[in-house]
């Protein structure tokens, strides 16, 4: 019951970080948007970096270590400490700059005036808004699902309580719990609607601003408990070195080197998400990238070291989980090895990332005010206020909608997660769109067309290759199937993916979308002398 | 920024990168640091670090210039609008 009672105490006070971020507004588009574009350097950081950290940081880099070891590390958290600071570096300070010089606030805000083109952004927006809304529905689910198992009945022993249910005509053993999936997902929907309603920007980022302070802090106390608790870690990697099913786990054997090699290419999503392209926009000097950009790296490094290594501890505490189970483990390993209150704030400190949906309903709103509502004359017919307010009625619309498919589709969440790893590689091939713009003169609204259709055409064809090839999937350990036997190793299935001659398809639709951008636009007449010289003037 | 400073720091970011790919750590797990953190994620803990001195060297030599300018420039018209 106590980390359920802290969970509310931290819903609380987020509630209120929301509704006074709400008290210091203005009532201007900008303010509700964009924070009007004056987050100070520290809350810049950490608000961006919070942002970033979704309920996979936590949750599922332990899962992942859990099964495939420390490579895990590598494979996602150093690889991105390296290319979204750089990401931040080359493509969010050019942001900022457009934003403050033009008053753009969203991505295709900017496209739309860099090539001017109207019909083209709309695409993009389409695009980017079908890639963003699974987040927002598993941000849902993650949240009825922790609020589920922190609040599961314990007994005296201090396990759970097992009930009799019967189900379809059986008798089974399962845990109860004070708050069930779809009361916490309702609760939480509530909590991230009212504050993203109220506090706009500005709420979010104290918001994001408050959980990751609260993660850095209890995650590195916990750490400490957890190993006390232990006895002390060496002797469990002492145990893990000595079983030679769980030894692998210390290495990276259980990674391929191509999947290693062409993850790098993952991280370029980070700067294509809607949600951190706007947060670029809040900064209110460019000396906010300064620290966001030197110490990015370090902030990964806080976060995922623990978990990745705790994850791999879970293999020798809770040995035999499945896939699915795996997910807990840092749960697991919580609540087995700390005292319960900081369980529970490290439970509210998960539902922080799991909460993360908030910037994403935000930006989603965001986009559909300026990229539809603005764009097509709303707020020339209506004014800004009622900008504002039809921004505010698209985040309760979209809340509800998502609430009700995350109750809908209990049991299709993989769906939705199988759909965010998709969405990853679209964002990363999208990249190069951006670069485009922002670096190359001769770029043309036909060649970043011609990008969007080849991530869309790409992303669609390895999403239905991964989906038809899952019944000859190997399991873990086992050598990759070809696909096509006719086209050798082409194609490849390995558990978890679909590769070509072993590398991610993340890595062709980048290269694919770069040079598809250079082609078109090479073929195609060259932007208009006037918008050249808007973007690129000569001093 | 100099042409010599933009190739070093260019050359820097690619060797960077490259470290990332350690192969040589595939299969190792020893030395353990601490008696208790294997060679694999030792290295990529220090690489995290790695990546943020290269972040600062990017961030001090290689800063654009017109966004110091651009804040200046608001800044001065922010002060004209207050008068």
């Amino acid at each position: 019951m106590i980390p359920t009672i802290v969970v509310f105490v931290y819903l609380a006070v987020v509630l209120y970080i929301g509704i006074f971020a709400f008290r210091k507004g203005s009532s201007s588009g900008e303010d509700y948007f964009v924070a009007s574009r004056s987050l100070g350097n520290w809350v810049f950081l950490l608000s961006l970096f919070g942002t970033n950290m979704t309920a996979f940081a936590i949750l599922g880099s332990s899962g992942l270590a859990y099964q495939r070891g420390i490579g895990v590390y590598g494979l996602m958290a150093s690889a991105s400490g390296f290319v979204i600071p750089l990401t931040i570096f080359f493509i969010g300070t050019r942001l900022w700059a457009m934003g403050k010089k033009f008053g753009h606030i969203t991505q295709v805000q900017y496209f739309r005036d860099r090539w001017e083109c109207g019909h083209i952004g709309t695409l993009i927006f389409a695009v980017t808004a079908a890639m963003l809304v699974p987040y927002i529905i598993i941000g849902v689910m993650g949240g009825g699902q922790t609020l589920e198992a922190l609040s599961t009945m314990m007994g005296p022993d201090g396990k759970p309580h097992l009930f009799e249910v019967v189900r379809n005509g059986q008798t089974l053993m399962e845990p109860r719990h004070w708050i069930s999936y779809e009361v916490g997902g309702g609760l939480v929907a509530l909590v991230v609607m009212s504050y993203v309603f109220f506090g706009g920007m500005r709420g979010t980022a104290w918001v994001n601003t408050f959980q990751t302070i609260m993660f850095l802090t209890f995650g590195t106390v916990a750490f400490f408990f957890i190993s006390h608790n232990l006895g002390g870690f060496d002797k469990i990697i002492e145990a893990l070195v000595a079983n030679p099913k769980t030894q692998p786990l210390l290495t990276r054997a259980r990674i391929p080197i191509e999947e290693f090699f062409s993850y790098t290419f993952i991280p370029l999503s980070s700067i294509m998400f809607p949600h951190i392209a706007i947060m670029c926009m809040t900064a209110k000097k460019a000396s906010a990238f300064k620290k966001t950009v030197t110490f990015y790296p370090l902030c990964i490094a806080a976060i995922w070291l623990p978990c990745v290594f705790l994850g791999v501890v879970a293999a020798g505490q809770f040995p035999g989980l499945k896939p699915g189970e795996a997910d807990d483990v840092i749960l697991r390993m919580l609540t087995e090895n700390t005292h319960v209150a900081l369980a529970g704030v490290l439970g509210a400190a998960i539902m922080a990332c799991v909460m993360a949906s908030d910037s994403q309903i935000l930006a989603l709103c965001t986009m559909f005010t300026e990229d539809v509502f603005a764009y097509y004359g709303g707020k020339q017919r209506f004014g800004e206020k009622a900008q504002v307010w039809t921004g505010r009625a698209f985040v309760v619309g979209v809340t509800i909608v998502a609430y009700l498919i995350a109750i809908k589709l209990k049991d299709k969440a993989g769906i939705f997660e199988l759909a965010i790893r998709f969405a990853f590689s679209g964002f990363a091939a999208l990249a190069p769109v951006m670069l485009a713009a922002l670096f190359w003169k001769r770029s043309t609204k036909w060649g970043a067309l011609a990008a969007v259709v080849w991530v869309v055409v790409t992303l669609l064809g390895s999403f239905w290759l991964f989906e038809a090839t899952a019944n000859m999937a190997p399991k873990p350990g086992q050598p990759p199937t070809q696909i096509f036997p006719a086209v050798g190793n082409l194609f490849l299935r390995t558990p978890g993916n679909v590769t070509i001659y072993g590398y991610l398809p993340v890595m062709f639709m980048v290269l694919g979308s770069a040079f598809w951008m250079w082609l078109v636009s090479m073929l195609t007449p060259a932007p208009s002398a006037k918008a050249v010289e808007k973007y690129f003037p000569k001093n | 920024m100099t042409s010599r400073t933009k190739l070093l720091l260019t050359l820097l970011a690619i060797v960077v990168y490259l470290l990332h790919q350690d192969c040589w750590n595939w299969t190792k797990f020893e030395p353990l640091f601490f008696g208790f953190v294997p060679v694999g994620l030792a290295y990529h803990a220090v690489y995290s670090v790695l990546a943020s001195v290269l972040m600062w060297s990017l961030v001090k030599f290689a800063w654009p210039k017109h966004l110091d300018e651009l804040e200046a420039q608001e800044g001065k018209q922010s002060k004209e609008e207050a008068k």
